[in-house]
C-alpha cells in the first residue's frame, strides 16, 4: 500500500464528496416542490464545491501517491474494496466537478420547467458518480460508478431533450454500454492475473505478456475512445450533444467526454505500457484525424450546438494527441486540455442555450445580429470563442501550445500535420461569432431580446475568471499535476524497453 | 415442526378447498389467501433452523431447503398480493384457482427437500400439474382463446420433460442400483467416461431446465408467457424457478467438476439460452412475452454458476436467481397493476406511466435496469460474479460471449424504460393501487438496491445454504 497517502486531517472528504449529492438526491425524492428542487439542487452542488476546496490547499504537490485515501472492504468474497483517492492526474478532474455542477444548476433555472425535481435528482446523482469515477481506486467501484452514471444521463436526455431525443439518448447509452462491455471482461482477467484485486495501483506496471496486454489495450481503447470520442467512433456525440438540454451538454462536454482521457492516462498506459507503445502511433493519427475532420464538420455546420459538438471532437483530438506523445509536455498540455475544453466548450453550450431560451431555435441563421441588442452576451460569448480556438491569453493557448510542443519534440511530421485543426478552430469560430454579434443585412428582427440577466451572468463569470486565469498564470495548476505526470512517464519509459523489441518484430 | 411449512400449506390449501364448496365472493377470498400465504411465510420462518431427515430418507430438511422454503413462501406471499384482484380469472373460479396455486407451491417445497428420485418426480409433478390447470382459467371475456392453446402446450411439452426425466433417472437406477440421490451420483462420479452415465445425468437435468426455460426446453416460455393471465405468469416466472434452481444446484453439487462433457453441454446450453433468448426478445411488442425471452437469457447465465462447479458458483447461482426473482416480481406487479380487465399489456400502453402512476414507473424503470445488469443494482452485482466466477475457471470464451449478450439486452429493457419515462401518456387513465401493492413496489425497489450495493451478506448466507448440502 505504498502508493496511497492517507491525510489525517481529512479522512472522510472524498466521501463526503461523493455521498453528499447522493443523500440530497434522496431527500428530494420525498419533495414535491419545483421550486424547492431547484434551491435544494444549489445548495447542495454549492455545498459540495466549497467542501472540495480543501482538497487544493492541502494536496501535497511533491508526491505522485494517491492522496487523500479512504479504505475500507467492500465486497470481501471478491476482494472488492471501496477505495478512493485523488493524485496530480484525477485532482483537477474532481475540483472541475464540482464547481461546474452549481453552474449546471444556474443554467437550468428557468430552461427546466417539466419535472423539475426529477431533474434536480438526475443531475445530483450524475455528480456523484462522475466524482466517483475520478476517485475510485477500485475497479469494480470504478466500473460500477462508470456504468451508473449513464442512467441519469440517459434521462437527461431523454426526458428533457429536443426534438430527437429518443434516437439520442438510446445512441448514447448503446454506444457508451455496448463500449464498456469488454472492458469488464478485461477487468475480471486482470483481477484473476494479480492475485485476485481489483486495487488499481496493484494492476500497473506489472509485466503481462504482450499478447495479454494488447487484448486488454484494445478493451481499455473501445471503452475509452468511444467516451473522449475519438473519429470514428464519435457519431453519439453531436446527436446527444444536440439534443440534451443545456444542464446537459455542459457535463457532457465537460465532465463525461474527460472521463474517457482520463481512463488512457489512468489505465491504458500504466497497465498496458507495451500494447500502448505498439498502438502508439495509429492512435496518434486517429487523434489527427479526429482533428481535422472535427474542424471541417464544424465549418460546415448551421446548428450552433451541432457546431460546438464538432468541435469537441476536434479539441479531444488535441488532447490524446498530447497524452500519446508520452512526454511531460504532451501529457500535461492534454490534462490541462481537458481542464481548458471543460471551461470553454462548457461555457459555449451555455451561451447557445441562453439563446436558445430566448429564440426557441439552435439555428445560426436565427440568431445573426444579436450583438446590437444583447452587448453583454456577445461579450462572453467573444472571450469563450477566443479561448476555443486558442488565442494567446486565454486558456486553450496554453493547453494547445504544450501539445504541441510535445508533438513537435516526438515527430514533426505529426506536429505539422495537427497545425490544420488549430486554423480551421479559428475559422469555424470566428465564423460563428461574426454570424452572431454582426450578421449580415438580412438579420432576422432582434430587438425584442433581452440581455442577460443577473442569475446569467454569475453563471458565465466563473468561466471567464478561469479562461483567463488558466491563460495568463497557468503554473500553479501544472504544478499540481507535474510530479504525477513525471511519475507516470518515468515509469512508462522504464517499462517500454521491451515493447520497442517487440514492435520491430511485429512490423518489420 | 420439520414439516412445518409443508403441513401448512395442506392445511391451507384444505381450507380453501372448503371455502370453494360455499359460494365466497372475491374480496373476501383474496384476505383468505393472502392471510394463509402470510401463515405460510410465518411456518417458514418458524422451521428455518430445523434439520433432520424424513421419510426413510427420501426427504431432508436442511438449512438450504429451509432457505429455499422461505424464498418460495416470501415470493409466492408476493404474487398474492400484487395479483389479488385475479381481474382476469373468472370470479366462480378464484377459490379453485388459489387453491391450485397454494398445492403448486406445496409441490415447490416439496421439491427443494427431496433427495431421493421417486420423491423429487412425485413433488415436481405435484407442482407443475397444479400449473397445467392454472394456465388455461383465464376467463374468456376478451375474446381470447390463446390461454387454451398457451395450457395444451405448456402440457405436452411439460410431459415430454417429464418423460425424459423419468427415463434419465432409469438409466440412474439401473446403472447404480440406487435412488437415494447422495448414492447415485458419488457412484455415478466414478463413470464419468461412459456415456450412458452422461446421458443420464442430462435427462435428469432437462426436467428442471424445463421450469427454468433453458434452451432447448424453452419452447413453451413465449406462449404460456402470453396465453396465460397477468398473475398466472408473475407466479410461473418466479417461484417455480427458485425451486428449479435449488435442485439443479443439489444435484449438480454431488456431480464432482471431472466430467468435461457435462461442463460443455452445460456451457452451450447456456451460451444458446443467453442469444437465443436476448434476439427474440428484441422484437417483441408484448411485454410479457418480451420478459419471457428475458427469462430464458437469464437462464443462461444462471447456468454460469452452476458450470464452475464449485462452492462459490453454485452460491453466485443462488444470488444470481434471487435477484431475479426480485426483479421480475418487479416488472409483474408493475404489469398487473396496468392492465385494467386482465388483458395483455403491449410494451406501447406502458407510455406516460411517469405521470399517470410515479410510483409504478420508478418500479419499472429500477427493475428494467436491473435487468439489464447496470450498477449499482442487484443484476449487475449477480451478472458480474458469475462472470469473474466463470473467468476463475478459465472459461475465457464463455465469459466474453455473456458480456455481449448483456450488450445486447439493454435494448430492449431501454426500449421499454423510454417508453415509460420518456414519453406523454396517450391516455390519461391514472393508476391507483393500494397502499399494500404500493408498499410492496417500494420494497421490491429496496431490495432490489440493497442487493446489488452489499451483497457480501447474501452471498454469505447463500454460501452457508450450500455448504450445509453436504
Amino acid at each position: 500500500m505504498d502508493q496511497l497517502l492517507f491525510n489525517s486531517d481529512y479522512p472522510y472528504i472524498l466521501s463526503t464528496l461523493i455521498f453528499l449529492p447522493l443523500a440530497g438526491a434522496l431527500l428530494l425524492l420525498f419533495v414535491q416542490n419545483a421550486s424547492f428542487a431547484r434551491y435544494w439542487a444549489l445548495g447542495v452542488t454549492t455545498l459540495t464545491a466549497i467542501i472540495s476546496i480543501p482538497l487544493l490547499t492541502n494536496f501535497d504537490t511533491n508526491s505522485a501517491k494517491f492522496q487523500f485515501v479512504q479504505q475500507s472492504s467492500w465486497v470481501k468474497s471478491l476482494n472488492i474494496q471501496y477505495v478512493i483517492g485523488v493524485d496530480g492526474i484525477s485532482i483537477l478532474l474532481v475540483m472541475l466537478t464540482t464547481l461546474i455542477m452549481p453552474l449546471c444548476v444556474l443554467a437550468s433555472w428557468s430552461y427546466i420547467k417539466t419535472r423539475v425535481q426529477t431533474f434536480m435528482i438526475c443531475l445530483l446523482i450524475m455528480e456523484t458518480s462522475m466524482l466517483g469515477v475520478f476517485v475510485a481506486l477500485d475497479f469494480v467501484l470504478f466500473y460500477i460508478l462508470w456504468e451508473a452514471m449513464l442512467i441519469p444521463m440517459y434521462l437527461l436526455i431523454g426526458i428533457w431533450g429536443g426534438p430527437r431525443k429518443i434516437y439520442a439518448s438510446i445512441k448514447f447509452f448503446l454506444y457508451t454500454l455496448a463500449g464498456s462491455i469488454m472492458l469488464l471482461v478485461g477487468i475480471i482477467w486482470l483481477y484473476k492475473t494479480n492475485n485476485y484485486s481489483f486495487f488499481i495501483p496493484d494492476m500497473m506496471w506489472k509485466s503481462y505478456s504482450i499478447s495479454a496486454q494488447v487484448y486488454i489495450f484494445l478493451a481499455f481503447f473501445l471503452a475509452f475512445a468511444i467516451k473522449v470520442p475519438m473519429f470514428p467512433f464519435h457519431t453519439w456525440l453531436p446527436a446527444a450533444h444536440v439534443e440534451a438540454p443545456t444542464a446537459g451538454s455542459v457535463i457532457l462536454a465537460s465532465v463525461l467526454l474527460k472521463m474517457g482521457t482520463y481512463g488512457f492516462l489512468r489505465f491504458a498506459l500504466p497497465i498496458t505500457p507495451e500494447a500502448a507503445t505498439i498502438f502508439m502511433p495509429y492512435v496518434l493519427w486517429l487523434s489527427i484525424a479526429g482533428i481535422i475532420y472535427g474542424g471541417f464538420t464544424a465549418l460546415a455546420q448551421h446548428d450552433m450546438k451541432k457546431l460546438i459538438a464538432y468541435s469537441s471532437v476536434g479539441h479531444m483530438g488535441f488532447v490524446t494527441l498530447g497524452i500519446f506523445v508520452l512526454n511531460v509536455e504532451g501529457v500535461e498540455g492534454a490534462i490541462l486540455q481537458m481542464i481548458n475544453h471543460g471551461v470553454t466548450t462548457g461555457a459555449l453550450f451555455l451561451c447557445v442555450g441562453m439563446i436558445y431560451e430566448r429564440t426557441h431555435s439552435r439555428e445560426l441563421r436565427s440568431a445573426t445580429g444579436v450583438g446590437k441588442y444583447m452587448p453583454i452576451y456577445v461579450t462572453f460569448l467573444t472571450f469563450f470563442s477566443l479561448s476555443s480556438f486558442g488565442f494567446p491569453g486565454t486558456n486553450s493557448f496554453v493547453g494547445e501550445f504544450l501539445i504541441l510542443a510535445g508533438a513537435f519534440k516526438y515527430s514533426t511530421p505529426l506536429a505539422l500535420a495537427a497545425i490544420p485543426g488549430a486554423v480551421l478552430a479559428a475559422a469555424y469560430m470566428l465564423r460563428m461569432l461574426q454570424k452572431i454579434v454582426w450578421g449580415g443585412t438580412d438579420n432576422p428582427d432582434q430587438s425584442w431580446l433581452t440581455d442577460l440577466n443577473a442569475r446569467e451572468i454569475v453563471t458565465l463569470t466563473p468561466f471567464l475568471f478561469f479562461v483567463f486565469w488558466i491563460g495568463l498564470g497557468p503554473q500553479p495548476f501544472i504544478n499540481l499535476m507535474h510530479t504525477s505526470v513525471v511519475n507516470l512517464l518515468d515509469q512508462f519509459h522504464a517499462h517500454q524497453g521491451q515493447a520497442v523489441a517487440a514492435a520491430e518484430l511485429i512490423f518489420h | 415442526m420439520q414439516f412445518l411449512p409443508e403441513l401448512t400449506l395442506l392445511g391451507a390449501s384444505l381450507i380453501i378447498f372448503m371455502v370453494s364448496l360455499g359460494k365466497p365472493d372475491s374480496n373476501k377470498m383474496k384476505t383468505i389467501a393472502i392471510c394463509l400465504g402470510s401463515a405460510v411465510f410465518a411456518a417458514t420462518l418458524v422451521s428455518f433452523n430445523e434439520k433432520g431427515v424424513l421419510f426413510f430418507n427420501s426427504y431432508k430438511v436442511d438449512l438450504y431447503s429451509q432457505v429455499f422454503k422461505a424464498l418460495i413462501a416470501t415470493s409466492f406471499l408476493i404474487v398474492l398480493i400484487l395479483g389479488q384482484k385475479l381481474k382476469s380469472i373468472k370470479n366462480s373460479v378464484h377459490p379453485e384457482y388459489y387453491l391450485f396455486m397454494f398445492v403448486s407451491v406445496l409441490g415447490l417445497m416439496m421439491l427443494v427437500s427431496s433427495v431421493e428420485l421417486l420423491a423429487i418426480f412425485i413433488a415436481l409433478e405435484l407442482s407443475s400439474f397444479a400449473v397445467y390447470i392454472m394456465v388455461p382459467m383465464r376467463d374468456e371475456s376478451g375474446n381470447y382463446r390463446f390461454q387454451m392453446e398457451a395450457g395444451i402446450k405448456y402440457l405436452l411439452f411439460g410431459v415430454t420433460a417429464t418423460g425424459f426425466m423419468l427415463f434419465g433417472m432409469s438409466y440412474m437406477f439401473g446403472l447404480t442400483g440406487s435412488t437415494q440421490l447422495s448414492v447415485v451420483m458419488v457412484q455415478l462420479s466414478q463413470m464419468y467416461t461412459q456415456p450412458a452415465a452422461i446421458i443420464a445425468i442430462m435427462m435428469v437435468l432437462a426436467g428442471f431446465f424445463y421450469k427454468l426455460a433453458l434452451f432447448p426446453f424453452h419452447f413453451w416460455v413465449p406462449d404460456v408467457y402470453e396465453g396465460a393471465s397477468n398473475e398466472t405468469t408473475a407466479f410461473i416466472a418466479s417461484v417455480p424457478k427458485l425451486a428449479a434452481v435449488a435442485l439443479l444446484i443439489r444435484i449438480v453439487s454431488m456431480v464432482n467438476g471431472e466430467g468435461q462433457t457435462i461442463v460443455t453441454i452445460l456451457m452451450v446450453c447456456a451460451v444458446l439460452s443467453m442469444f437465443y433468448g436476448n434476439l427474440s426478445a428484441l422484437v417483441q411488442t408484448d411485454i410479457k412475452r418480451m420478459l419471457g425471452f428475458s427469462g430464458i437469457a437469464h437462464a443462461g447465465f444462471v447456468l454460469l454458476g452452476l458450470l464452475t462447479f464449485q462452492l462459490s458458483g453454485y452460491a453466485n447461482s443462488i444470488y444470481y436467481i434471487i435477484g431475479y426473482v426480485v426483479m421480475n416480481l418487479a416488472c409483474f406487479l408493475v404489469i398487473c397493476s396496468i392492465s385494467k380487465n386482465g388483458e395483455n399489456v403491449q410494451i406501447s400502453d406502458l407510455s406516460g406511466l411517469h405521470k399517470r402512476a410515479p410510483i409504478l414507473a420508478v418500479t419499472m424503470a429500477v427493475a428494467l435496469f436491473a435487468l439489464a445488469g447496470i450498477p449499482p443494482f442487484v443484476g449487475f452485482m449477480g451478472k458480474f460474479m458469475l462472470l469473474a466466477g466463470a473467468l476463475k475457471q478459465g472459461y475465457l470464451l464463455l465469459v466474453i460471449l455473456a458480456a455481449i449478450n448483456t450488450a445486447i439486452a439493454i435494448f430492449y429493457y431501454l426500449s421499454v424504460v423510454r417508453i415509460t419515462f420518456c414519453s406523454d401518456p396517450d391516455n390519461n387513465n391514472s393508476i391507483t393501487n393500494g397502499f399494500f401493492t404500493n408498499a410492496t413496489s417500494i420494497l421490491l425497489v429496496f431490495i432490489i438496491v440493497i442487493m446489488g450495493v452489499i451483497p457480501q451478506r447474501f452471498i454469505d448466507f447463500a454460501t452457508l445454504a450450500v455448504q450445509s448440502i453436504k
